[in-house]
């Protein structure tokens, strides 16, 4: 028996995993670039990774 | 936050450690599964008992117990202690301790109430239907002569939650009247006050607004408060997993969700409903999208991304203590149980940062998802 919904799971978390690759690396980028404004990049990066993290999870969830 | 978090962590990097070893090697002795057949007990017996051990430790429960064993003789034995079951049955409400159930899951003992006969048939309480004597099933294991009936009990979570309130009560109404006998908090207070001052000044001010923060502050630091310590309640060998219900991160968003909509002011229901500054044939098909986005989508990400995030790290923990008796066969005691503590001891480590990562994001995005309903716009 194949189980299509551990494929599409598989695919989710590649994505996210893309999505989670470049928000980092930009943010690193932003902190290398203005150390001074770590803070205010980290809570950016930190939003937009939940955001990330929320839609990854509703698919995981509804996939279940 | 991480790197603060980690400031604190090497200041006391030794007692962290020290913590931290013991929540994992308690944890796992809390939590062992226990191998009925001995060693005799194959290796398909083992991994679906593991198995069926964590889906019931992701689960609710109606009974606290810490964890359990076959004696010599054969015998069943249960650590921990009843709490009161309250369901809302076809003959009015009815109440009695769990204890009766005597660890029954399957539904071969019947309780008699009031004139109802109750079972336990996984974790749900069961009625049964007039004139039947015994649960019967389907071959979906679905029960074909009892109903489902409303549970109000007090289980492991609802325990864990009135258990951390009246914690909390304690603790931040002692804080309150520190600050009215005195400008400085003294014990426990010095802990707490720092937290309060990091929520309000990072995350309700900056993202609510200085006009307005005031007002949602104690939502905020109720939230953080009680998210980070049922999360941080949820690595301890108690075993709660009040954060990974979902009942319990659907009310939490609801609350957010009913607090920015009412308190959303002319100007958020406007860019909702008819989007200033967009073509007139494009502003029906935006406001559909927008009422979406601000009724269902906003408190469904919050919801779905605390439980998935806490179930996800308890099943982990877990699946790497139940290394032990998985991989025994093939590294010898010694080397599955050395490798499931450390293991284990690492994602607890883990786990213990994503406790608060989780209760900080959802503070912020509530206060995030506030500030946009409070915000006041410049009219053009």
């Amino acid at each position: 028996m194949v189980t299509y919904n551990l494929i599409g799971a598989g695919l989710i978390v590649i994505g996210a995993g893309i999505g989670l690759g470049q928000i980092g690396g930009k943010a690193m980028e932003g902190i290398a670039r203005q150390p001074e404004a770590y803070g205010k990049i980290q809570t950016a990066m930190i939003i937009i990774a939940a955001l990330l993290e929320g839609l990854a999870f509703g698919a995981l969830f509804l996939g279940k | 936050m991480i790197f603060l978090t980690m400031k604190v962590a090497k200041q006391t990097f030794k007692f962290f450690v020290l913590i931290s070893m013991l929540f994992a090697s308690t944890f796992a002795m809390a939590d062992t599964p226990i191998n009925k057949d001995g060693d005799d007990g194959g290796q398909v017996d083992t991994k679906k008992e593991v198995e069926d051990y964590i889906l019931h430790h992701i689960q609710d429960s109606h009974d606290f117990s810490l964890f359990s064993y076959t004696s010599d003789a054969g015998e069943r034995k249960h650590f921990g202690f009843p709490l009161p079951v309250i369901v809302w049955s076809s003959n009015g409400l009815v109440s009695f301790m769990s204890s009766e159930f005597h660890h029954n899951d399957d539904g071969s003992v019947i309780v008699e109430k009031n004139g109802v006969k109750l079972v336990k048939s996984h974790s749900k309480i069961l009625e049964l239907d007039a004139g039947a004597s015994a649960v019967s099933y389907d071959a979906e294991h679905h029960a074909t002569n009892a109903h489902r009936v409303w549970d109000f009990s007090i289980t492991k979570s609802v325990f864990g939650v009135l258990v951390i309130g009246l914690l909390m009560l304690f603790w931040f109404s002692g804080l309150a009247r520190q600050y009215k006998k005195k400008q400085i908090p003294t014990g426990f207070g010095r802990v707490l006050e720092p937290l309060v001052l990091y929520v309000r000044d990072e995350i309700a001010r900056p993202n609510i607004g200085e006009k307005h923060y005031r007002r949602f502050t104690g939502y905020l630091l109720t939230v953080f408060f009680f998210i980070w310590i049922l999360n941080l309640l949820g690595l301890t060998p108690f075993g709660f997993n009040v954060t990974g219900q979902l009942a319990v991160t659907a009310c939490l968003a609801i609350f957010t969700l009913v607090i920015y909509t009412v308190s959303g002011n002319k100007d958020y229901w406007m860019h909702i409903l008819w989007m200033p500054g967009v073509p007139y044939l494009i502003r029906p098909v935006l406001a559909i999208i927008e009422l979406a986005g601000a009724l269902v989508i906003k408190p469904f990400s919050l919801l779905v991304r605390l439980f998935a995030n806490i179930s996800a790290g308890h099943i982990v923990v877990m699946s790497l203590i139940a290394i032990m008796f998985t991989l025994k066969e093939s590294l010898g005691v010694v080397g599955a149980t050395g490798l499931s503590l450390v293991l284990s001891f690492f994602i607890t480590l883990i786990e213990v940062l994503v406790a608060f990562l989780q209760a900080y994001i959802f503070t912020m995005l509530s206060a995030l998802f506030i500030g946009m309903a409070v915000a006041e716009h410049e009219h053009h």
